[in-house]
């Protein structure tokens, strides 16, 4: 009988077969925490009584949630996670560096690794086959601590996607729809892992953002077989000796299947304020919006920038939107410069923010006011979500964004693609 | 243990942006002032009317979203005794047992607003004083349940300087 991804990845670690639903004390790769997550994930080192990281060179701290900080506090915070890198050696990514998941990717995760992260999205490596998963401080303070963690081995759900996209539709069109598909607690436990054709076709951009959504089901991760779209985006970072090929065996056991032809699959977004709450954009089209975002772990990479940017590209954002633009990170801005894709963007009227998550976590930068609405290329759409549990959030690929901030009003990309 | 207090009550999808907003970032050095929002946005007079050992009773999938830790733990701070829902989100179930506050998986529909509540952790049973029932408790995995008889992971690894699975 074979194996999972998952199973495959948590037995290599363990060095004994383990199937789904068993437990296991797991060495792990990479560590990660953020200026959110990370000083209290330090405070419970040292309450533990653990002398400091196991590894600290895989230990990595990340000052990404409210950078540049906006308030006196969270400097504090940044001021006591700098002083912990610095003592125990740990890697810190300081202001403008990028969002954790982002930089992860592009620089540490590789086919096989476990990685734990004290962030929710942290399954945003899973596209790279990478075990890996969100847990709270302490569990990271643990991780951090002795190199390891305990899982129970997930059961996996294989999405099996046939077809090619259509144009104007994309990953992030995909994964909404899945999420509405199984509901926000349909994969509790679980791991998506995701295959067929329109996988093996999809670039590493829209990989990513398939994983980094698993959670948004209540998945464990999301997975994606290592091949030669791996290999060539390792090869791209400079990291050509991480990759591997690593892939679910052919008889592997699932918990369930869905089937999905990328092919029928048209612009959606999640409406306020559930993320399972998915709609064709066709239902809510001419809705009025006061603020458009793209950016996040999600949807703030090159490939996103570029589609707005190919939207706006020569046209201007409607009077009375703001478009706010955050590229996830430093290598994404300097390539978005490079490019001329971010003066496109500006000069269509965006705005455009130093890498972070301030805006999707309600942190800082583009919080919004009483009643207003956003549509955002984040991850969540909860009441709240941006700082104002007065304001509603939309979810959408970065093009529908692009289409509705040309417009103002919620627009089907489809419609203004040239 | 015994925990013993009135239920308040929340509906489905209850997330952590509900039970500690985003917009309150910079107080996650400062607990005791973050619990003081404990599930604002869900319900902004909670904290106001919370006694010590209440019980949160929820519907489906509460506490999904965010890896914070400091959902949990104000809403320990805060003074609930105990978390009721119909399912949990795997973050925040992960983390409640890691930070001691007692979470139980039961069927909360029969429950009524203000119901005098007991949980018997040892023996996993819930009982609705007022109107009289039991509820059928899904049982923890082992090594959540050697967590939690420990007072948490940080006490867990104190003891044992390493993750011990059994229970």
């Amino acid at each position: 009988m074979g194996q999972t991804l998952a199973e495959k990845i948590l037995s290599e670690k363990v060095g004994r077969s383990l199937r789904a639903g068993e437990f296991g004390v797991v060495p792990v790769d990479v560590v990660l925490m953020h200026d959110g997550t990370g000083p209290l994930a330090v405070r419970q080192l040292g309450a533990m009584g653990l002398a400091g990281p196991r590894q600290p060179d895989r230990t990595l701290v990340f000052l990404d949630h409210g950078l540049p900080s906006p308030r006196k506090e969270l400097s504090n915070d940044h001021v006591f996670l700098r002083d912990f890198a610095r003592r125990a050696g740990c890697g810190l990514y300081d202001c403008g560096s990028g969002i954790c998941h982002q930089v992860v990717v592009e620089e540490c995760a590789g086919p096989g690794q476990v990685v734990v992260g004290a962030d929710s999205h942290t399954c945003t490596a899973g596209a790279l086959a990478v075990f890996a998963t969100g847990m709270g401080s302490t569990d990271v303070a643990v991780a951090m601590g002795l190199g390891e963690s305990w899982f129970r081995v997930p059961e996996s759900v294989r999405v099996e996607v046939r077809g090619a996209f259509s144009p104007g539709v994309y990953a992030k069109d995909l994964i909404l729809w899945l999420i509405s598909h199984l509901g926000a607690d349909g994969a509790t436990y679980q791991a998506l892992e995701f295959g067929g054709p329109a996988i093996a076709a999809l670039d590493m951009s829209g990989r990513l953002t398939l994983c980094n959504m698993a959670v948004e089901a209540g998945a464990k991760t999301g997975l994606v077989a290592s091949d030669g779209v791996t290999r060539e985006y390792l090869a791209a970072m400079g990291r050509q000796a991480a990759w591997r090929e690593l892939e679910p065996d052919p008889d592997a056991v699932y918990a369930r299947r869905v089937e999905v032809d990328a092919a029928r699959l048209a612009p959606v977004v999640a409406k306020p304020h559930r993320v399972d709450n998915v709609a064709p954009v066709s239902e809510v089209a001419r809705t009025p919006v006061h603020q458009v975002f793209i950016g996040s772990c999600t949807n703030g990479r090159l490939e996103d920038l570029r589609a707005a940017a190919a939207i706006l590209r020569g046209r201007k954002v409607a009077a009375g939107v703001r478009l706010l633009v955050m590229p996830a990170s430093r290598r994404v801005y300097t390539e978005a410069m490079r490019f001329g894709v971010l003066s496109d963007l500006v000069e269509a009227g965006a705005a455009i923010s130093p890498p972070g998550c301030g805006p999707c976590a309600g942190v800082h930068l583009g919080i919004l006011g009483d009643d207003e609405v956003c549509l955002s290329t984040t991850n969540r759409n909860f009441q709240g979500r941006m700082g104002n549990p007065r304001s509603s959030v939309y979810l959408g690929s970065p093009a529908t964004c692009a289409a509705t901030a040309l417009r103002g009003v919620i627009t089907d990309p489809r419609e203004v693609l040239g | 243990m015994i925990v013993e207090g009135r239920a308040h009550m929340f509906g489905d999808d209850i997330s952590t942006d509900h039970i500690a907003p985003g917009r309150y970032y910079h107080l996650r050095s400062q607990l005791g002032e973050l619990a003081k929002h404990v599930l604002e946005d869900a319900d902004p007079e909670f904290a106001a009317r919370l006694r010590p050992g209440d019980f949160v009773v929820a519907g489906r999938n509460f506490g999904l979203g965010s890896s914070r830790e400091h959902a949990p733990t104000i809403m320990k701070l805060a003074g609930v005794g105990a978390v009721l829902a119909r399912s949990m989100a795997r973050i925040f179930f992960r983390n409640a047992i890691n930070v001691g506050l007692p979470v139980v998986i039961c069927d909360t529909s029969r429950i009524a607003p203000g119901d005098l509540l007991r949980l018997d952790l040892e023996r996993g049973v819930v009982t609705d004083v007022t109107q009289g029932f039991d509820l059928r408790v899904t049982p923890l995995p082992p090594v959540m349940l050697a967590i939690l008889r420990d007072g948490g992971l940080v006490e867990h690894v104190r003891r044992h300087g390493r993750l011990v699975l059994e229970a």
